[in-house]
């Protein structure tokens, strides 16, 4: 049967162009693989190939002609012993466009969900552990470490590596011990090599495992953020649902002390913004065990966003077999009706102290700990903003682009009306951080700031 | 070194090959060479967008290193993978659809041509950076070490990935861990438009495997034979416990790097010599003709049965709908 050999689309782009030369003639013989024509794109002169085999029957686009529409009819093509005047020239075939669903635009309101529905549950003021618990007194590095031993006894799929994790007992000594209890298959060294190792725990993790990655600072993830984000966040949508990454990343992120440009950024913000993630930065060393252990359950790759500051502080953490805290449920430390402040992971040290200061005042805070930032119970900051119509961010991470930002967004359009003062994001400055005690004193957030921020909106 | 280089030239007949294996090669390699044709005819007529890259050429490599693979071994690749797809068993009709981006795709069209992956036949993508499959393949053979089964990951990247450094992160830690992975680097001769003479001065790539300590050698992959048999030695040592291996399989791509390269970065002989000269479907087709395995009417039929799955793969993917758009919103979390 004859068939009509149309002018091809040569790039992502291309609409139409030039037939610049034949380098076949009616009567010759082509198979696939023959170079049939030149054809000018919109960025280069293109060699086009048959691609089914059979007799150049018409030339039907002369060469030199400018400006060929896409899928026009440029030739025919016969089988042996077919004529060529038999042949009926057809008009140029439409390339498919997407389907257009019409988007109904009513009463104003936008007409699709700013992102998919997430489940929050509403913040408490109740703990997450049942009435009369034991407490015991634990630091936030023992909370992280009990988490992932706890859940390494349950689910012989999870591991832990990274750089001196085993025989070094961790940089941080987050994970002392665990060498001992669960031997070299499970918790394992690494040379110092980050963009490798995410990319093999990444793979692992689609093999079937439960990785747990520490980076030794989320400062040396920057080395891995490709395979973060590229392979582990995106693989689940990209493969339709059939695999993804359900593993940790975790490590301290932020300031610590003196060390820094390149050792003190909070990459809060980078990692909230990636659909796929889940992004967790736990403040009391409870939430530190609790959401350790949801995240190694959780079948999604975790960005677990721990403190090096933070590590030694001890909390009240329940005396139970089997303590988990869910993501997207914020935890509320102090009630108040006067302005809400809304933190996480080390900013919560501002927050409460601010908190404090300020009841002295006679200025009543009510104190959010997101806890998880995505999912993010924003839920519990709109209730609370109703309640007290201002709010004041607590970060250390940069302003532009910050995890406030966000949040401030979310209430202008969430809760306008309820507002009586602007919401204020205290972040860290815009500078890298310097090392000078004095100045990067300066660089981080102040609880003087905080407290003047609630002040402003306050209008104390 | 030198030792360790395979045959390039194909026999006219092999002993430790049948008829009936000969004939399968054929036929895998006629499928992919047949599809991507159509791919390339599909995307001319703007049914498939973006960036498409053709396997033509390159046939010998996947059918060959499939024939030393067994259920339960997995493999990875980089964007050029069409034909790994279709060697290892998938449904041609799902990765069509998948260029087409239609809900029959095996992304359910949300991963395109780069991103297409099946659990079932353990294929672990299609991966659109340049050697992130390297150490995510190395992560599969982790896993399968850790729980102590003995099958094999093959990672495939090319020439140009070989020159990322996350490839040599992944042999070292390959090599420390001895993990059964072969590292598959498809030399092709071209990272879209450097050729390897302009990209490195290194004599070879396998050889670089050396500083760390694992083994490989040189296959001539215009030769399916030559590709199988270096095939079954480098799973041997994996499944041996032997840790990783390298093979550095000397290939050609006919086509530009994707559908909108005009490749004139090399001749026009040069790519008409080693079709004449190399192809490595004509060299089976003639050990079957030759070898008095098959007839020229057998080899008809076959050309047509596979015309025929490649045209229903086609049709296939123009008739399967669009996603519905509630698919935007699915498979973001597990």
């Amino acid at each position: 049967m004859a068939t009509e050999i149309l002018m091809p689309a040569l790039s992502p782009t291309m609409e139409e162009g030039t037939l610049a030369k034949w380098l076949v003639k009616e009567g010759d013989t082509v198979s696939s693989g023959d170079i049939m024509a030149e054809i000018e794109t919109d960025k280069a002169t293109m060699e086009f190939e048959a691609v089914d085999e059979g007799i150049i029957g018409k030339i039907l686009i002369a060469e030199g002609t400018e400006g060929v529409k896409v899928n026009t009819a440029i030739a025919v093509l016969l089988e042996e012993g077919e004529d060529a005047s038999a042949v009926p020239t057809s008009a140029p075939v439409e390339a498919p466009a997407p389907s257009e669903s019409p988007v109904e635009v009513a009463g104003g309101e936008i007409p699709w969900p700013l992102k998919p529905a997430e489940v929050a549950i509403a913040a408490t003021l109740e703990p997450d552990w049942p009435e009369g618990t034991a407490m015991k007194q634990q630091t936030v590095r023992e909370a992280l470490r009990d988490g992932m031993a706890e859940e390494m006894r349950r689910d012989d799929t999870v591991f832990l590596m990274g750089e001196e994790v085993a025989e070094y007992q961790g940089a941080y000594k987050i994970s002392q011990g665990m060498l001992d209890e669960f031997g070299d298959k499970r918790v394992i060294d690494t040379p110092i090599t980050e963009h490798g190792f995410a990319g093999i725990g990444v793979g692992a993790a689609f093999g079937g495992l439960r990785p747990i990655v520490e980076f030794m600072t989320f400062n040396f993830a920057m080395q891995a953020i490709d395979h973060i984000i590229n392979s582990a966040a995106k693989t689940l949508y990209m493969s339709g649902g059939q695999m993804g990454a359900p593993m940790v990343f975790r490590g301290p992120n932020g300031a610590a002390a003196r060390v820094g440009a390149q050792h003190s950024q909070d990459y809060a913000a980078w990692y909230m913004q990636v659909p796929g993630l889940k992004v967790v930065m736990p403040y009391s060393a409870s939430d530190a065990k609790g959401l350790m252990k949801t995240a190694i359950r959780d079948d999604n790759p975790v960005i677990f966003l721990e403190n090096e500051i933070l590590y030694g502080k001890t909390f009240d953490v329940p005396d139970l077999e089997d303590y988990t805290v869910p993501f997207g449920k914020a935890r509320i430390w102090r009630e108040g009706t006067d302005v809400t402040i809304v933190s996480f992971g080390i900013g919560m040290t501002y927050a409460l102290e601010a908190a404090d200061k300020l009841a002295e005042d006679g200025i009543s805070a009510e104190v959010i700990d997101l806890r998880t930032l995505r999912p993010m119970d924003t839920a519990s900051i709109i209730n609370s903003v109703m309640k007290t119509n201002r709010c004041v961010t607590v970060e250390e991470g940069w302003p532009q682009g910050s995890v406030g930002s966000y949040i401030s967004s979310v209430i202008m359009q969430e809760a306008f009306d309820y507002l009586d003062a602007p919401v204020i994001t205290c972040t860290g400055k815009d500078v890298p951080m310097p090392y000078a005690a004095n100045l990067e004193k300066h660089a981080l957030i102040t609880t003087d700031e905080v407290v003047a921020a609630v002040k402003q909106v306050t209008y104390r | 070194m030198a030792a360790r280089k395979a045959t390039s030239k194909p026999a006219a007949a092999k002993p430790n090959v049948s008829a009936e294996e000969l004939t399968a090669y054929y036929k895998d390699m006629l499928l992919i060479r047949r599809f991507e044709e159509k791919a390339g005819q599909l995307y001319g007529m703007g049914l498939i967008g973006g960036f498409c890259h053709l396997y033509i050429g390159q046939e010998a490599v996947v059918v060959g290193l499939e024939a030393a693979a067994k259920e339960g071994d997995k493999r990875i690749t980089s964007y050029r993978d069409h034909g790994h797809m279709l060697a290892c068993g998938m449904d041609p009709n799902g990765v069509m659809a998948e260029l087409t981006g239609r809900e029959g795709g095996y992304s359910k069209g949300k991963g395109g041509s780069m991103h297409m992956f099946s659990k079932e036949k353990h294929f672990y993508g299609g991966h659109g950076i340049v050697a992130a499959q390297v150490p995510l393949g190395a992560g599969l053979a982790f896993a399968d070490k850790y729980k102590g089964n003995d099958n094999v990951t093959f990672t495939y990247f090319g020439d140009g990935a070989a020159n990322q450094g996350q490839v040599y992160e992944a042999y070292n830690m390959a090599e420390l861990w001895n993990l059964p992975c072969v590292f598959v680097i498809e030399n092709n001769q071209y990272a879209m438009g450097t050729s390897t003479k302009r990209s490195t001065h290194s004599p070879s790539y396998w050889e670089r495997g050396a500083a760390y300590g694992i083994k490989g050698e040189e296959v001539d992959g215009m030769d399916v034979l030559a590709v199988k048999a270096a095939g079954e030695k480098a799973v041997e040592v994996c499944r041996a416990g032997k840790g990783p291996y390298i093979l550095e399989i000397k290939t050609y791509r006919y086509r530009g790097h994707s559908m909108s390269d005009p490749a004139k970065y090399r001749t026009r002989e040069e790519v008409q010599k080693m079709r004449d000269e190399r192809d490595p479907i004509e060299a089976v087709r003639s050990m079957l003709l030759t070898g008095k395995h098959a007839t020229e009417d057998d080899l008809k039929a076959i050309d047509k049965e596979i015309k025929e799955v490649v045209n229903a793969s086609a049709e296939f993917a123009k008739e399967s709908p669009e996603p519905a758009l509630d698919e935007l919103w699915t498979d973001i979390y597990a």
